[in-house]
């Protein structure tokens, strides 16, 4: 054959293949077309608010808004000895503004926040500011309270300058900035979120196994009996499925109350004496066993409809081949559903890391995850970015657990029911 | 599953080992549903089974928390369910027509970057609910929709069309082609070719899906906890609020009706799924 092979035309007398190509395109920008609204919505609703909680958890523009001229003078400092007069006069300036603007109270806490005592020193000046004369701030200011000229304070005032700040990452790690720049671990008595960090992997981790351990036999007992009864058993998986999260919840309040049917049950087995009933919820326990019946489901039913495809030939002829049947199960079938587990598995620890109504309600103080923590500061302390920060970082977590089973399952095999 | 007669001793064992367990962990999953049942008829104010109602007297039994939940003031549950129907049904209508048409781009093998628009469309199912409800915060507060319905109903469009979407490229894996082509052949635009021939092929999967975010939607509290103002409360809400605050027998008249609704949704999943796989002709 010649080099020059003769193109092929479409009718039109355009070569075949860019006719292929436009009708290609054509498709291709048709089928996008369907997607962009939905795409669209999510970006705007969902995907850049995440964005905005980057944003957010590191954005420090407050302080140096509330406190310009302070920190202009302070470019100078070097943060060794108190600073000079000309930035007590700018501090004194800049204050004076937010006492008058009523926006004080904000700067106290954002201070407060950098080193404990700043809310009471700065309400304080707050009174006796009235007073002032004119010239020599230094000595008025330092006059006030003892902590005005401790220069700790005023270094604390220096590190809010930047208008980006990763203090509320450290903050979530029980770490924190000092003096000299270096982080360093805060005091042992106030290392409350690495706890609550390894809490909740912990639970997270837990809750996954206890759920395999029960849910691996019913999956098999569903994938091998007959139609007719496998789909009556079913319904006690998908019951539970599809009734309310909250409803659940409070049938495990109901049952594990002191006064409950599982502690009488324990009293009348003799398990435990009538007076010393043990507490099985707002703890550990009540998180655990509640987690536990609400994530069944969603192990069960990736794992069954693995094992569904297994053709029960296979065992007899593990067993006809000489295997027992413990050696059938080990070589033959338990292999073949690792995808199934793989699935349940990651699924249930995805959804058991960020959980939050279930241990809000009976988990206590002990049995609070890192989700209520969350919660606890988007509502109560109103400090929305280091909310933002802590949830960023479980965000984090969970993406890459996402793109793990992404990489093993592929997200368009998720099935449901 | 009966044993064959040969079966040795020790494997008989085994297998009704096996069997007691299974037992267990399906009394273990359902069992909890049905201690609401009796308590939601207590006729005391306690939430234990009295000695009258153990011994099945009919003067330990009564409707009194039913009738507190319709007519009491403590808990405004008439608000709550208005609210939730109607937060519910727009949610579900927005995710379904939303979710189906974008189902029906990815479907198509044309359809470019499939892999990552995919995770992005499923990603508020893996997100935690948590992190959901404080980015959809951030954004209703700055739109000025934080503490109106319309807000709250866009947060659930959001967190409903996951389901559709997976219900419904599930049913169009399973879709014959050649019927769209054969109808545009015959003269019909491709508006009437959905309408019909796609859509009431795929209807089973899309009214699953219409049901799962409708569950979504009218179960959901994380994400209205942080948007609802004290006209959008929800069945939900008024839940959560209850079960901090005090737990009474009223709650659980309402969750005993949450039950019943729920299995009511679940007959119909289950009759839509089978009739689906009739369909798609993977019946058993």
């Amino acid at each position: 054959m010649s080099s020059e092979t003769k193109q092929i035309l479409t009718t039109d007398g355009i070569p075949l293949e860019v006719s292929l190509k436009k009708a290609e395109k054509k498709n291709k920008i048709k089928a996008f077309l369907l997607v962009a609204p939905l795409l669209l919505f999510l970006i705007i609703t969902y995907i850049f608010p995440i964005g905005e909680m980057l944003f957010r958890s590191v954005d420090d523009r407050m302080v140096t808004n509330m406190l310009p001229k302070t920190f202009k003078a302070m470019e100078k400092w070097d943060g060794k000895e108190l600073p000079s007069e000309e930035v007590f006069e700018a501090f004194y300036l800049d204050y004076k503004f937010l006492v008058e603007e009523k926006t004080f109270g904000k700067l106290a806490t954002q201070l407060n926040y950098e080193k404990n005592g700043f809310k009471s020193i700065l309400k304080k000046l707050q009174r006796k500011m009235k007073k002032f004369e004119q010239g020599n701030y230094k000595e008025q200011i330092m006059n006030v309270h003892k902590r005005w000229a401790n220069v700790e304070y005023w270094r604390a005032i220096k590190r809010r300058a930047p208008d980006i700040t990763y203090s509320k990452y450290l903050k979530a790690m029980d770490m924190y900035e000092n003096e000299d720049g270096k982080i360093s671990q805060v005091s042992e008595d106030r290392r409350v979120h690495r706890i609550l960090w390894l809490r909740t992997l912990e639970i997270a981790f837990f809750v996954t196994i206890l759920c395999f351990l029960m849910a691996y036999p019913i999956a098999h007992l569903l994938a091998t009996l007959p139609m007719k009864y496998s789909n009556l058993l079913m319904i006690c998986v998908l019951l539970p499925f599809w009734t309310s999260l909250l409803v659940r919840t409070a049938s495990w309040m109901i049952l594990l109350q002191q006064q409950g049917i599982v502690n009488d049950f324990f009293v009348w087995i003799g398990l435990v004496g009538e007076e010393n009933r043990p507490e099985m919820m707002y703890n550990k326990t009540g998180t655990y066993v509640a987690m536990t019946q609400i994530l069944l489901p969603f192990m069960v039913l990736p794992l069954y409809s693995v094992m569904k495809t297994i053709s029960p030939s296979l065992m007899r002829a593990g067993k006809s081949l000489g295997g027992t049947p413990f050696v059938a199960f080990w070589k033959v079938y338990f292999p073949l559903t690792i995808p199934g587990i793989g699935a349940g598995c990651l699924l249930v620890f995805i959804l058991a890391i960020g959980y939050y109504i279930t241990p809000a309600l009976v988990g206590g103080a002990s049995g609070t995850l890192i989700s209520n923590q969350i919660a606890f500061h988007m509502k109560s302390t109103l400090d929305w970015s280091f909310a933002s920060a802590m949830g960023l970082m479980l965000l984090t977590g969970v993406l890459v657990i996402y793109w793990i089973y992404n990489k093993l399952v592929g997200v368009d095999n998720i099935k449901l029911g | 599953m009966a044993l064959p007669k040969y079966t040795e001793t020790r494997y008989r064992i085994w297998h009704y080992f096996y069997l007691f367990i299974c037992t267990c962990v399906f009394f273990f999953l359902i069992a909890p549903l049905f201690v609401i049942f009796p308590l939601s008829f207590n006729a005391e104010e306690f939430l234990v089974f009295s000695d009258g109602m153990k011994r099945l007297d009919p003067d330990a039994f009564s409707l009194r928390w039913y009738k507190d939940m319709i007519y009491g003031t403590k808990n405004p549950w008439g608000l709550a369910t208005k609210n939730s129907f109607i937060i519910a049904t727009f949610a579900t209508i927005g995710s379904v027509i939303l979710g189906t048409v974008a189902a029906l781009g990815l479907s198509s093998r044309h359809m470019p970057y499939k892999g990552i628009i995919m995770a992005t469309l499923i990603s508020p199912m893996i997100v935690p609910l948590i992190i959901s409800g404080v980015a959809i915060f951030f954004f209703m507060a700055k739109a000025g929709l934080a503490a109106t319905h319309t807000g709250i109903i866009l947060a659930h469009i959001v967190l409903g069309t996951p389901f559709v979407v997976i219900t419904v490229t599930a049913t169009l894996s399973g879709f014959d082609h050649s019927v769209t082509r054969a109808a545009s052949s015959l003269g019909s635009d491709p508006v009437n070719t959905f309408m019909k021939i796609t859509l009431p092929l795929i209807l089973p999967g899309v009214i699953s899906g219409g049901l799962f975010a409708f569950v979504t939607s009218f179960d959901e509290v994380v994400v209205v906890l942080f948007l609802a103002g004290l006209e959008n409360t929800t069945i939900p809400i008024q839940m959560w609020t209850g079960l901090r605050e005090q737990l009474s027998p009223t709650i659980l008249a309402v969750a005993t009706c949450l039950i019943v609704l729920s299995t009511l949704i679940l007959v119909t999943a289950e009759l839509l799924r089978r009739r689906s796989e009739r369909i798609r002709g993977i019946s058993r």
